[in-house]
C-alpha cells in the first residue's frame, strides 16, 4: 500500500458511488438502532429492490446524524431531505419522496434547516452521518488516511508535533491539557518502547460523544492514534473502551481488521519503516478507570486504582514505559489538523480554547442529541438555539456540564462563552462534553445527592479522603433531602467539600465535591428550604413527611 | 506463592471452556490478559464462579487473590447467575432527570425484587446501569440486551408482566 494505492481506492469508491442518482442514508448508530433503524434499513432495501431501483438508488447505513431524540433518522445524500421517527412502514413514502419527488407525510418530514443543524461546525463529526462506519473505503474516499501518509512520508516527528502545538488543541477528555505539550514530553522521554493509549472509557453519566464517534467514524480515531505513534515513537496502541458500548467495540474491531488487511496499520505502513499496531482492551464498568493511571492499571490486568503522579504516564506509564494517553475526541481532531494545518485549527474558537467541541445534549431540552460547536459559543445559544429550549413550557433552572466532576451552572451565567477557562470560572468544568439541562422539576439538592451517590460508589477506596469523604457527604445530602438535617450539617458539608477536594489522590476525589459546591453556591435557597422549612421547592424530595415520621 | 506452570485442566469437561482456552492462548497466557479472559468467561457462561476464577488464576499464573480482587472490583463482572430475562434500568444523569427512579420503582413493585436481585423462580433479574450512552432517548432501559428508549412506567410494567406471565404460563403448562 502506497500513496497511489490509497488515491486509487478513493477514486474508485467515488466512481462507484456516483453511479447512483440517489443515496438514502439510514442512521445505524446505537441511538437510532434502539429505535429500530435496522428494520427501517432492511425495509428500504427491499422496497428499492421491489421497484427495480437497485441501479440508481442506494440505501446506506451511516453513523450518528445527531438529533437522537427524533430517531430513527433517514436522509438523502445532501441532507436536503431529512426524515424523523421513521418506521419500517414509512419506507415506501420515503422512496416516493426522494426518488419521485412525491412529498412524504409531514409527520416524518424533518426541517433540515433547523438551528440544531445550521449552527453546528463539524470537524470531529464531519463524517458522522455521511460515511458507512464499517467500510474503510468510505473513509478513504472522504480523505481518510491521507494525513497519516503525509506524516510518515513527508514529515519528521518534530514537524508533526509542531503542527499539533501550533493548532492549540487541548485534551478533550476534560482537563484541557495542551496536546502538543503532552506529545513533546512523551517524544522526549527515554525508553526503547513507548505506547499510545486512547481513552474511550467514557464513564461520565450523560455523555455519549466518544461512543458516537467510535460508532460513526472509527478509522478517524485509528488514524489519529497512528499519527501520534509516529510523532512520539510508539509502535503499539491500545484503545481502552467501555464494555457497555458493544457496538463501538465491534466497529472498532472491524475497523482495525480492515486497516490491517490493506496495510494501513501493522508493519511497514505505506511501505515505510513505520510499524503501528492497535489493540482494543475492554473496560469493565469502573468510572475511576477514566483516570489515566487507573486506566493503565486496568490495561495491565489489575484493579483500576490510581497511583500518585509524578511520575506521569508520559514518563512512566504502561508497564513502566513512556505512554501517551489522549481521549477519543482528541485523536479524532488530529487527522484534520494535519490535513489542513495547525493554523487553520487555531483560527477557530477562542483565544485559549481552539477548535470545536462535541457536546452530548440531554435532559430537559427539546432537541436531545449530539452537537459540535466552535469553542466560545454561549451556553444560551447551545440550549435555546440548538437545543430548542425547554419543553412543556417549563422554566430553565441549571445546566450541568462535566458529569460527576462538573458543576451546575445557573441561569445568570448562561451568556458565558463555552471554553475551558470560562466554565472553570463559574465552578464547573468543560469535562468530556456531557451537558444535562434541568428545569424546575429538578431539585438541586437531590441532584447533588445523585452525583455524590455516584462518586461514593465509584470511589476505588484506595485513599481515605475520597472513600470516607464521599460517603460522609452523601450521608449529609441524604439527610437534607429527607428533612433530617440541621443547620450545622450545612457547615459540615462545606468543610468536607474543601477537605475532599484538597486531600484526595486522583481526579475522581478532587472533583467529586464540584456538583455539591456549585449547588451550594447558586441554589442555597433550596438547601435552606429543605432544612429550615422542611420543604422541597421542586417537589422531588419529601422532607416534611420524613420529619413528621421522625417526630412521631 | 505463584502456581507453577504445570498444565491445568478446565474445571469441567464443558465444551465452552475451549472458547476461553482459545482466547488465553491468543494472549499467550499473559497475566495482563486477565480482564479480557474474565470478560470471555462471563460472556460464555453468564457469570463467574469460584471454580472458573481459580482455573483462570492457574492458567494465567496470577494469584487467586488478585483474580478475585479484579472480579469483584469491576461492576461489570457478576458472581451471581443471571435470570432467564434481564431488565437493566439506566440510572445515568439524563435518565435520572427524566424519571429513571420512577421506572425503577415500577419494576421493583411489579416484580417484587430490588435492583441486583433475581426473582425466586430465576426468571427475571433487575439491574441498573450507570449510563448506557443513550441519553438522547432518556429514560432508557435494556430488556434482554435490547436497548429501549423513551420509556414510561406503563411500557416498563407491560414488559415485566410479559416476562413474569410467560413463566407463569409455562409453569401452568408443565402441570
Amino acid at each position: 500500500m502506497n500513496q497511489d494505492d490509497l488515491a486509487n481506492i478513493a477514486v474508485q469508491t467515488k466512481q462507484n458511488d456516483s453511479r447512483y442518482d440517489h443515496v438514502i442514508k439510514v442512521c445505524v448508530a446505537a441511538g437510532c438502532l434502539s429505535a429500530n433503524s435496522e428494520q427501517v434499513k432492511t425495509q428500504l432495501e427491499s422496497e428499492v429492490k421491489q421497484r427495480g431501483l437497485e441501479g440508481c438508488c442506494k440505501v446506506k447505513g451511516v453513523g450518528c446524524m445527531g438529533l437522537c431524540a427524533a430517531g430513527p433518522l433517514v436522509a438523502n445524500e445532501g441532507n436536503e431531505k431529512m426524515f424523523q421517527s421513521v418506521t419500517p412502514a414509512d419506507a415506501a413514502a420515503i422512496i416516493d419522496d426522494v426518488v419521485d419527488h412525491k412529498p412524504a407525510p409531514s409527520a416524518i418530514v424533518m426541517d433540515s434547516n433547523l438551528d440544531f443543524f445550521k449552527r453546528q461546525k463539524k470537524i470531529v463529526l464531519e463524517n458522522s452521518g455521511e460515511i458507512d462506519p464499517e467500510r474503510i473505503e468510505d473513509y478513504i474516499a472522504a480523505d481518510g488516511y491521507e494525513a497519516l501518509f503525509h506524516v510518515i512520508t513527508m514529515l519528521n516527528p518534530a514537524e508533526v508535533i509542531e503542527q499539533i502545538t501550533k493548532s492549540g488543541l487541548r485534551g478533550r477528555g476534560g482537563a484541557g491539557f495542551p496536546t502538543g505539550l503532552k506529545w513533546i514530553t512523551v517524544a522526549k522521554a527515554s525508553g526503547n518502547r513507548k505506547y499510545v493509549i486512547c481513552n474511550a472509557d467514557e464513564g461520565d453519566p450523560g455523555a455519549f460523544m466518544d461512543r458516537s464517534v467510535l460508532e460513526s467514524d472509527p478509522h478517524r480515531v485509528l488514524e489519529g492514534m497512528a499519527i501520534a505513534g509516529y510523532a512520539v515513537g510508539a509502535e503499539k496502541g491500545f484503545i481502552y473502551c467501555r464494555a457497555e458500548y458493544p457496538l463501538a467495540v465491534k466497529r472498532l474491531r472491524v475497523a482495525i481488521r480492515e486497516a490491517e488487511n490493506i496495510g494501513l496499520l501493522g508493519l511497514n505502513i505505506g511501505d515505510t519503516h513505520f510499524d503501528f499496531k492497535v489493540e482494543v482492551r475492554l473496560g469493565a464498568g469502573a468510572f475511576v478507570c477514566g483516570e489515566e493511571t487507573a486506566l493503565i492499571a486496568s490495561i495491565e490486568g489489575g484493579r483500576g486504582t490510581p497511583r500518585p503522579r509524578p511520575p506521569f504516564p508520559a514518563q512512566q506509564g504502561l508497564w513502566g514505559d513512556p505512554t501517551l494517553i489522549n481521549n477519543v475526541e482528541t485523536f479524532a481532531n488530529i487527522p484534520p489538523i494535519i490535513r489542513r494545518g495547525g493554523e487553520w485549527f487555531a483560527s477557530i474558537g477562542t483565544e485559549k480554547s481552539k477548535g470545536t467541541k462535541v457536546f452530548a445534549l440531554a435532559g430537559r431540552v427539546k432537541n436531545t442529541g449530539l452537537i459540535e460547536v466552535p469553542m466560545g459559543v454561549t451556553l444560551r445559544e447551545i440550549i435555546f438555539k440548538l437545543g430548542g429550549g425547554i419543553p412543556d413550557g417549563r422554566r430553565f433552572k441549571a445546566v450541568q456540564s462535566g458529569g460527576p466532576s462538573g458543576g451546575c451552572v445557573p441561569e445568570q451565567y448562561l451568556d458565558i462563552p463555552v471554553d475551558y477557562d470560562s466554565l472553570a470560572s463559574v465552578g464547573s468544568i468543560m469535562g468530556s462534553g456531557g451537558m444535562i439541562v434541568m428545569d424546575d422539576t429538578s431539585c438541586m439538592v437531590d441532584v447533588a445527592r445523585f452525583f455524590m451517590d455516584f462518586c461514593m460508589s465509584e470511589s476505588c477506596g484506595k485513599c481515605v479522603p475520597c472513600r470516607v469523604g464521599t460517603t460522609q457527604m452523601h450521608n449529609i445530602l441524604d439527610r437534607i433531602t429527607k428533612g433530617k438535617a440541621g443547620p450545622k450539617d450545612l457547615e459540615l458539608l462545606q468543610r468536607l467539600t474543601g477537605m475532599v477536594k484538597a486531600a484526595s489522590l486522583c481526579g475522581l476525589g478532587q472533583t467529586a465535591p464540584n456538583p455539591t459546591l456549585t449547588t451550594l453556591r447558586y441554589f442555597m435557597d433550596e438547601y435552606r428550604a429543605h432544612i429550615e422549612e422542611g420543604r422541597c421547592p421542586a417537589g422531588v424530595c419529601h422532607p416534611a413527611k420524613a420529619e413528621a415520621e421522625v417526630s412521631a | 506463592m505463584l502456581p507453577t506452570s504445570k498444565v491445568v485442566s478446565p474445571p469441567s469437561d464443558d465444551k465452552r471452556w475451549k472458547i476461553v482456552d482459545g482466547l488465553m492462548r491468543r494472549h499467550g497466557h499473559e497475566p495482563c490478559a486477565l480482564i479480557e479472559v474474565l470478560h470471555k468467561v462471563q460472556e460464555t457462561f453468564g457469570f463467574l464462579t469460584e471454580e472458573s476464577l481459580s482455573y483462570v488464576a492457574a492458567s494465567l499464573r496470577v494469584p487467586y487473590s488478585k483474580v478475585f480482587g479484579v472480579a469483584t472490583f469491576y461492576h461489570f463482572f457478576t458472581m451471581k447467575p443471571p435470570g432467564k430475562h434481564t431488565c437493566v434500568v439506566c440510572t445515568g444523569t439524563a435518565c435520572y432527570i427524566k424519571g429513571a427512579p420512577t421506572l425503577l420503582n415500577a419494576v421493583q413493585e411489579v416484580a417484587g425484587i430490588k435492583q441486583g436481585e433475581t426473582t425466586k423462580d430465576g426468571n427475571l433479574s433487575l439491574l441498573t446501569a450507570r449510563c448506557l450512552g443513550s441519553c438522547g432517548l432518556a429514560p432508557a432501559a435494556v430488556f434482554d440486551g435490547q436497548v429501549s428508549g423513551k420509556m414510561t412506567t406503563e411500557k416498563v410494567k407491560e414488559r415485566i408482566h410479559m416476562y413474569l406471565d410467560s413463566e407463569a404460563m409455562a409453569m401452568e403448562a408443565r402441570k
